[in-house]
């Protein structure tokens, strides 16, 4: 009986989908194991954390205990900086990254002369760049925003320099056969056909841009969610730290579903081939 | 039959009449690659004289040189020795830097339409770059040669993945002619596909040949693919190539499937059988003489 009853169920929208059930159980599943390691674990460094219950608590508080709440404006701008800052650094990348990319993967001079230079520098954690970066200029505001720019610009470079070369010779000669100049053969097969890596990079960066912001902002800044996370461990407001950490989580989550939504609006001709694929 | 002047008006069912240009000559041409000091010969002293309108298959073992010979003439590789001339102009001689370019379009083994580009935007691609008539224009022409090659223009506005590799071929091919090249070549462009299909492409490239004749250099290494498209088969001896032997294919156009039963036809493929299979085994043994 119920196998003839699940197809209806499903064909409402209202009930959610096996996937959808599925996600909200694996995230129950971790909220309860956080609250059961927090209260019930015999390890003492574990109870010493805010219990997920404390931390829903605080951050809809409209009068948060320890001054950071959905209702707190200090809130905002710790969000809107940190935004700030990776954003820039994203385009900064981006806008960088991507010719570099490009010409890397199309001229081999170009290539010559960079590729040996970006490998020897890309190892470089972003972290170990903050002494040189404070140095190098004049606030800590550009400070921040260049460590977080190198990491994104190194996997924008990288992965535009990959997409280009992945590009089959045979489109290079197609395209030279019908007439193209070496302008044409940039605008219409270097660059699109680079364009699905291309946009892996950014969303890379992207990610790459978040985890080195909050690293820049935990050792160099007055405001942004790392600095908060950081000042919450010193001044001992557990459930601050969480309430940035998880605030992380979602702008991250949300910057990154931008890119791949404005991939696939570029790239409709990508999405049929893997359509084709499945 | 390279007397065009008694042959077939070019009627609805007949052939177009010979083009104007693109004859080739290609004399004594050679080409040696070098990479780490130990000088490869791909092609030695290969001579080829080709009429307008011709359509000319190369058939030869894997690694004969066939692919080596057309890229020379499309302009993506340099030669070493020899000369081609395109109706009396060089194309390609040691010194010359090459240059591909729209009077030789290439139709790729594997397929080159760009994936980003509708059918549409493909076709018309050349001659939007060429700047040889208005946008508009050339959608136009586009359309008109897509329907006629099998209502191809139903899908014009589709991705190249939608198509069929079939679709795919016929869609590049139309890409090629609608530029008016001198000549056409095609470099084992039905290579990955199974007998029904390769028949349909061959019915269909036919088709587009009897309209608009062009000088066709066809590389394959499937002898019967080449005997029955082409006026002159040329073998070729496994490396360094050279030419082994010329067969001149006397069979009347329009071709069927029925004249591979003739008498005729079977006494050239058998010429052209033992031709190929010899060098088809010396490829062999060299090759594990070079196992081994």
């Amino acid at each position: 009986m119920t196998s003839v009853a699940a197809p209806s169920a499903r064909s409402l929208s209202l009930v959610p989908s096996r996937g959808t059930v599925l996600a909200g159980l694996g995230f129950l599943g971790f909220v309860v194991l956080w609250y059961a390691a927090v209260h019930w674990s015999p390890f003492a460094a574990f109870n010493r954390l805010p219990d997920p219950l404390e931390v829903v608590i605080e951050w809809t508080n409209p009068d948060p205990y320890y001054g950071i709440s959905i209702f707190a404006a200090d809130y905002y701008v710790h969000i809107f900086y940190s935004t700030y800052r990776a954003l820039a650094s994203f385009f900064l990348a981006v806008l960088l990254g991507v010719p570099l990319g490009i010409f890397m993967g199309w001229k081999t001079n170009v290539h010559a002369y960079a590729a040996s230079l970006l490998s020897l520098l890309r190892p470089v954690p972003p972290l170990a760049w903050v002494p040189i970066a404070i140095l190098l200029f004049p606030g800590i505001e550009p400070a921040v925003i260049f460590v977080t720019f190198l990491v994104a610009f190194f996997a924008t470079t990288m992965n535009t320099l990959v997409g280009v070369r992945s590009i089959p010779e045979d489109y290079f000669r197609a395209a030279a056969c019908l007439g193209a100049t070496n302008r044409d053969i940039l605008r219409d097969v270097v660059i699109p056909g680079a364009m699905p890596n291309i946009f892996t990079g950014l969303q890379i960066a992207m990610g790459a841009a978040w985890f080195s912001l909050v690293a820049g902002e935990m050792i160099a800044a007055q405001y942004g969610l790392g600095f908060i996370i950081w000042e919450s461990y010193n001044l001992i407001q557990y459930p601050t730290i969480v309430i940035g950490m998880a605030t992380l989580g979602l702008v991250g989550y949300l910057s990154s579903a931008a890119v791949r939504l404005v991939g696939r609006r570029l790239m409709a001709w990508h999405e049929q081939r893997l359509g084709m694929a499945e | 039959m390279s007397d065009t002047q008694t042959s077939a008006p070019a009627g609805p069912a007949g052939l177009a009449p010979r083009p104007e240009t693109g004859r080739l000559s290609i004399s004594h041409v050679g080409k040696v690659y070098d990479p780490d000091g130990s000088a490869v010969v791909a092609v030695e002293d290969f001579s080829l004289e080709v009429a307008a309108g011709d359509f000319v298959a190369i058939v030869g073992p894997s690694g004969c040189g066939k692919s080596t010979l057309l890229n020379v003439l499309a302009g993506f590789d340099t030669l070493t020795s020899g000369e081609v001339l395109l109706d009396g102009t060089p194309l390609a001689r040691p010194g010359l830097a090459p240059r591909p370019g729209p009077d030789r379009v290439v139709v790729f083994q594997h397929g080159a339409l760009f994936p980003w580009m509708t059918v549409l935007d493909n076709v018309t691609y050349g001659l939007v770059k060429q700047q040889k008539m208005p946008r508009a224009e050339a959608r136009r022409r586009a359309m008109e040669l897509l329907a006629a090659s099998g209502d191809l223009d139903q899908i014009a506005g589709s991705f190249p993945a939608k198509l069929s590799s079939g679709m795919q071929r016929r869609v590049e091919i139309i890409r090629a002619l609608i530029n008016d090249p001198k000549v056409l070549l095609l470099d084992e462009p039905f290579r990955a596909m199974d007998t029904v299909n390769k028949n349909t492409m061959h019915r269909h490239l036919l088709e587009l040949y009897r309209r608009n004749r062009k000088t066709i250099i066809f590389i394959t290494h499937d002898l019967e693919e080449a005997l029955f498209l082409a006026d002159r088969v040329i073998v070729m001896t496994t490396r360094p190539g050279k030419m082994k032997m010329d067969i001149a294919v006397d069979l009347p156009r329009p071709r069927t499937r029925a004249m591979m039963a003739s008498d005729a036809y079977l006494a050239l493929r058998e010429k052209a059988v033992v031709a190929v299979s010899e060098e088809a085994k010396r490829a062999f043994e060299r090759g594990e003489r070079e196992m081994a």
